[in-house]
């Protein structure tokens, strides 16, 4: 059996009346990459920000590594191991591209700061941008500044919300060449609406609906499955 | 010339011109000279809770009171010397710092600002009520026994303008390293995008009461400093005004930068010394320059220039 990095059981939360993930059992392998797809408002985010410990999970448990993370603030969390990039490109406008990238690196103690920002630079191909104001980048570039902070933070897993969105065909063409190389070292939850992108990058593949797991599998059964089809496309069109 | 030593050329120099300043000016500007220096210590610590970290604190003059009433009291009620009564100053603003942080960390922003007013308040109120420990508003001069340092008396000139540079050369090269630390980083940090510092792994309560504490420290020596150097603690020094002012003469000066607090202090004093001479109505002018400068200049002097020109500037 493959080792397990991530594991969550009975997961749930609600925002006021709405069960935003409802008893969500969710794994994580040692080394793959597990899409985390569904409809927009099917709980993905919430998710991923109950395993990253951005908001507290009213039921359920969350290990990793085989160690209860539970109760452990997001901050923790991030240090144990689980470094998590933002949808919403989250950067530190107003500083260099050095000092981002330089914040993840001493979050973890590392000594030789300047190779270490370099390395993760030269990852996403950033390294002669160091010096410039993070917000003077495009957009694109400005996504590929958030990957390399969560590499820096030389995580054993990493959560990547949505890294695709926006970035020109080049851009997402090299951001699936650097995922190749990240694994198996890394384990990457990837949540994703491009299907091109999950279906290249993603080992498994988990479908959530209304805060539901509505299937998980391999792609390719992931592709024929009609339920996930119906959560999709809509039932009548599934079925034509 | 690197970057690192033009930073260290430029803050010597300043240091430098300060000395020859005390050298150069008449008694009167002398003096002048010594309490902006040991208020421009004030502004810094203000400045790395506020212009640093984002922490816009109204309560500062509870820590600027703590070091002056640790200090003076200290002199005046167990007969301290004045070196101990520094130190114990210096503790007492860290220390009121840390347990208002405890505190007022949880709340963010407005509620921040309520919140250490209140404290600050509080502190004022405390001081009057227990007049008979603490001189209450009348307050109480500082003995001359307390004002010797060194064999030398604070309460004459020279030793005064020496030991207020000394005082302010050590906090601003102390700022100038924290600043350029790891951990200036992190404060920028917390100040620039809290949420991102936190998925960094940082704890941003944590982080914060550090440089709050940090902040306390400075408010508490310069306060025991201004007791101790002109020899009177009082009341008025814990009302919100002293609160207000070093959150002017960082506005002025330059939010986030090694050197505005000093540049703030320094205009400030003067404005208001000018001012004063033409109307009683002085606050007025001061208000006015206020507005132009948040309106027109909101980082400051040294904050425009730096955003301009002076990238470096620390």
């Amino acid at each position: 059996m493959v080792a397990m990095i991530l594991q969550a059981r009975g997961l749930s939360h609600h925002f006021g009346g709405l069960q935003a993930v409802d008893a969500v059992d969710f794994e994580l392998a040692k080394g793959e990459v597990h899409a985390l797809i569904g409809p927009n408002g099917a709980g993905k985010t919430t998710l991923v920000n109950l395993l990253s410990g951005r908001i507290r999970a009213q039921a359920g448990q969350i290990t990793l590594g085989g160690r209860d993370i539970t109760a452990l603030p997001a901050h923790l969390r991030v240090r144990s191991g689980i470094a998590y990039t933002f949808q919403i490109t989250s950067i530190y406008q107003r500083l260099s591209v050095f000092a981002n990238v330089a914040l993840a690196c001493q979050s973890h103690g590392t000594r030789e700061l300047r190779t270490a920002v370099a390395e993760a630079l030269e990852l996403v191909g950033l390294q002669a941008m160091a010096e410039l104001p993070a917000g003077t980048l495009s957009y694109g570039h400005q996504r590929l500044l958030e990957l390399a902070m969560g590499l820096a933070l030389k995580p054993k897993v990493l959560i990547l919300d949505e890294p695709t969105q926006g970035l020109a065909a080049g851009e997402i063409k090299r951001f699936k060449a650097l995922i190749g190389i990240l694994v198996p070292d890394i384990s990457v939850l990837l949540i994703e609406h491009n299907m091109e992108v999950v279906m290249d990058l993603a080992d498994r593949i988990t479908v959530l609906n209304f805060g539901r797991v509505l299937a998980h599998g391999a792609p390719a059964a992931i592709k024929a499955n009609r339920a996930v089809q119906a959560a999709y496309l809509g039932a009548d069109r599934a079925e034509t | 010339m690197s970057v690192r030593v033009r930073i260290w050329g430029l803050h010597l120099a300043v240091l430098l011109g300060l000395w020859a300043l005390q050298q150069v000016l008449p008694p009167y500007h002398a003096n002048n000279l010594a309490r902006i220096m040991v208020l421009a210590v004030f502004a810094m610590g203000y400045n790395i809770a506020f212009g640093y970290t984002g922490l816009l604190s109204l309560g500062h003059a509870l820590f600027f009171a703590a070091g002056m009433y640790g200090a003076g009291l200290a002199v005046w009620q167990l007969e301290w010397a004045a070196l101990p009564a520094l130190a114990l100053g210096l503790l007492a603003g860290g220390v009121a710092a840390g347990l208002v942080g405890l505190l007022a960390l949880r709340t963010a922003g407005v509620s921040f600002m309520i919140v250490t007013l209140m404290f600050a308040q509080a502190g004022y109120l405390a001081i009057l009520y227990f007049g008979r420990v603490t001189g209450g508003d009348e307050g109480f001069v500082v003995e001359a026994a307390g004002r010797q340092l060194f064999g030398a008396d604070l309460a004459t000139d020279g030793p005064r303008a020496v030991a207020s540079l000394a005082l302010f050369a050590v906090a601003m090269l102390a700022n100038l390293v924290l600043t350029g630390s790891p951990f200036g980083r992190v404060m920028v940090a917390m100040r620039e995008n809290e949420e991102r510092s936190r998925m960094l792994g940082y704890n941003p309560f944590a982080v914060k009461l550090v440089a709050l504490v940090i902040s306390g420290v400075y408010s508490g020596i310069a306060g025991a400093a201004y007791g101790v150097m002109f020899g009177y603690v009082g009341a008025n020094f814990a009302t919100v005004q002293y609160s207000i002012l070093p959150l002017l003469y960082v506005l002025l000066g330059g939010l986030g930068t090694v050197l505005g607090p000093l540049l703030g202090a320094v205009l400030m004093f003067y404005l208001v010394d000018f001012a004063s001479s033409l109307t009683s109505a002085y606050l007025m002018v001061v208000g006015v320059a206020l507005v132009v400068l948040v309106l027109f200049a909101p980082l400051g002097v040294l904050g425009t220039l730096r955003e301009r020109w002076l990238k470096w500037l620390p």
